[in-house]
């Protein structure tokens, strides 16, 4: 009689327990897809900036390696090979007719040409590139420091994010195309190791790693390091800038400090 | 010590047995480490690999999910472990979602959201992190000024006879009357190790995944063995913790489920008095 309790007791408990998890899963996915309820679980972001502003001065590096430890198989992800027009016509004539046009908030608009700011103090690194994905390559990277262009246009006070404009429209099949663009905050922008690539390994930078330039920032995750870079603006604000996150990714859900 | 009813027979007894920060902590606990368990699963599948070292070698994973087609053109999941290949089809690799067999490490049913979508699984992950290593910090405060932790950790004698727990255990035979006032051998070697060891290296290895922190703290990277490795790493112990919640829920379902509920609820928890040698 007692068994058989038991039995019943635990046929209960087994059908409550799948009723229970049926309902909770489609539940969390409800939440998901609920505005309030992502705006709660996105203040956690707020919670990692502050708590990684704080451990990470605005003068501590990332490890640099060796070239025993550079990947032989970067991977290359997001855009590999753009195929917007006004690009494909750049790259045809291996960007001679580029020109880098740092604006927005700035003293003095300027221009550069790849053989101009190759001729502009250089910095080479080797860094772990980390994808938000999962894996991480490891890759050696020369390029002009931001600082170096900032230093040359000169900021106006109310600038306080750097957006980078790039050149590829990404395809991502949730949401639908969009040009890619960036942003960094003043203390990253200004970083040491923050530099505009227009070497990897030791040799031009190709189409699929973002020729004829692209973003390193190397602190925080891989679709900060905008490619195929065009145009740089200092503004006071992104609100106002395509979805209004600051950048394709954060258009899309992913966190504007990628720190983690 | 046992209660003694007036017949001279030994009876039930109800002991407080769970403190109120242990329960509370517990239930916070289930919360979040259900969430992150399946947003975790939903991370994995973006790179269904694991590596070993700083970098990945794409060539050499230690764990790899991937689906290829068989002669019929139907998609196998295939999930290789340290080289060795293995057909896990409808459950790793290659899974039903919406009815039709697609490419995705761990089914639907087993990841925060049950749909593709890693900014999502992401955000919900690192929320509960926050929530789940502020309660642990609770927990751990309250446990080194009560002395609680003490409690988790076996006394000699009890490792001594560690032979015959386990034993009794496989017989799904639990302590009863004195022995039951404190956690046996197995509980407490279960408790700590994921207490004390695998939730902080989870947590440990999960930050040294963090490019930020890896430029603050390279120490941590380096203790690890590199950012793969600390995957891997982190990867391992949730499986771990995957193991220790199914063998803890089939232990509070084989050992009186409505007791050890309660006991975890209202802190209530039911002594049944040592068998007479008689009743056997």
């Amino acid at each position: 009689m007692r068994a058989e309790n038991g039995l019943d007791r635990r046929g209960f408990l087994t059908r409550t327990f799948a009723l229970g998890t049926t309902l909770l899963l489609a539940g969390c996915d409800q939440l998901s897809g609920s505005e309030s309820f992502r705006r709660l679980l996105f203040r956690a972001e707020t919670l990692t900036r502050t708590a990684q502003r704080a451990i990470l001065g605005p003068d501590v590096m990332a490890h640099e390696y060796t070239e025993a430890d550079i990947s032989p198989d970067f991977k290359a992800n997001g855009s590999t090979d753009p195929q917007d027009e006004d690009y494909l016509a750049l790259s045809a004539n291996g960007f001679q007719d580029w020109k880098l046009k740092v604006g927005g908030l700035v003293e003095r608009p300027m221009e550069w040409s790849l053989a101009e700011l190759r001729a502009l103090p250089s910095r080479t690194q080797i860094t772990r590139h980390d994808c938000v994905e999962g894996w991480s390559c490891i890759g050696k990277w020369k390029g002009v420091p931001l600082k170096v262009l900032l230093d040359k246009v000169g900021l106006k006070p109310a600038a306080r994010y750097i957006v980078f404009y790039c050149a590829d429209t990404l395809d991502e099949t949730l949401t639908g195309g969009a040009k890619y663009y960036e942003s960094l905050g003043l203390a990253d922008a200004n970083h040491a190791q923050t530099i505009l690539a227009y070497e990897m390994n030791d040799q031009t930078l190709t189409v699929p790693y973002g020729a004829p330039l692209r973003l390193r920032v190397e602190r925080q995750l891989g679709y900060k390091m905008a490619k195929y870079v065009m145009r740089i603006e200092a503004v006071t604000d992104f609100a106002d800038i395509d979805g209004g996150q600051g950048g394709f990714w954060e258009d899309r859900g992913y966190e504007w400090y990628a720190g983690i | 010590m046992s209660a003694i009813s007036e017949e001279g027979v030994p009876r039930r007894q109800l002991i407080y047995r769970h403190r109120l920060v242990v329960r509370i902590t517990h239930w916070v606990n289930v919360l979040c480490i259900a969430v992150l368990l399946m947003s975790g699963m939903q991370i994995f599948n973006a790179h269904p690999a694991l590596y070993l070292g700083q970098r990945s070698h794409f060539d050499h994973p230690v764990l790899a999910m991937s689906q290829a087609p068989d002669s019929d053109d139907n998609p196998v999941g295939i999930t290789t472990i340290l080289g060795h290949d293995f057909t896990t089809t409808g459950v790793l690799g290659v899974s039903r979602e919406n009815g039709e067999l697609v490419e995705r490490g761990f089914p639907s049913w087993a990841t925060l959201p049950s749909y593709q979508d890693l900014a999502t699984g992401r955000r919900w992950h690192f929320f509960f992190a926050w929530l789940l290593v502020a309660n642990g910090l609770v927990y751990l405060a309250w446990s080194l000024t009560t002395g609680h932790l003490r409690e988790l950790v076996p006394s000699r004698d009890q490792l001594r006879h560690i032979g015959g727990s386990i034993w009794e255990h496989m017989r799904l035979r639990f302590p009863r009357g004195d022995e039951a006032r404190h956690y046996n051998v197995l509980q407490k070697l279960a408790y700590f190790g994921i207490v004390v060891i695998v939730l902080p290296l989870l947590v440990l290895a999960g930050l040294t995944m963090s490019p930020g922190i890896d430029a603050a703290f390279p120490w941590l990277v380096e203790l690890f063995g590199g950012r793969q490795t600390a995957r891997t790493i982190h990867f391992i112990c949730a499986t771990l913790v995957t193991l220790f919640v199914v063998v803890h829920v089939v232990m509070v379902l084989v050992s009186g489920v409505f007791n050890n509920l309660r006991s975890m609820i209202t802190g209530n928890y039911a002594i049944e008095p040592k068998e007479k040698p008689d009743a056997r």
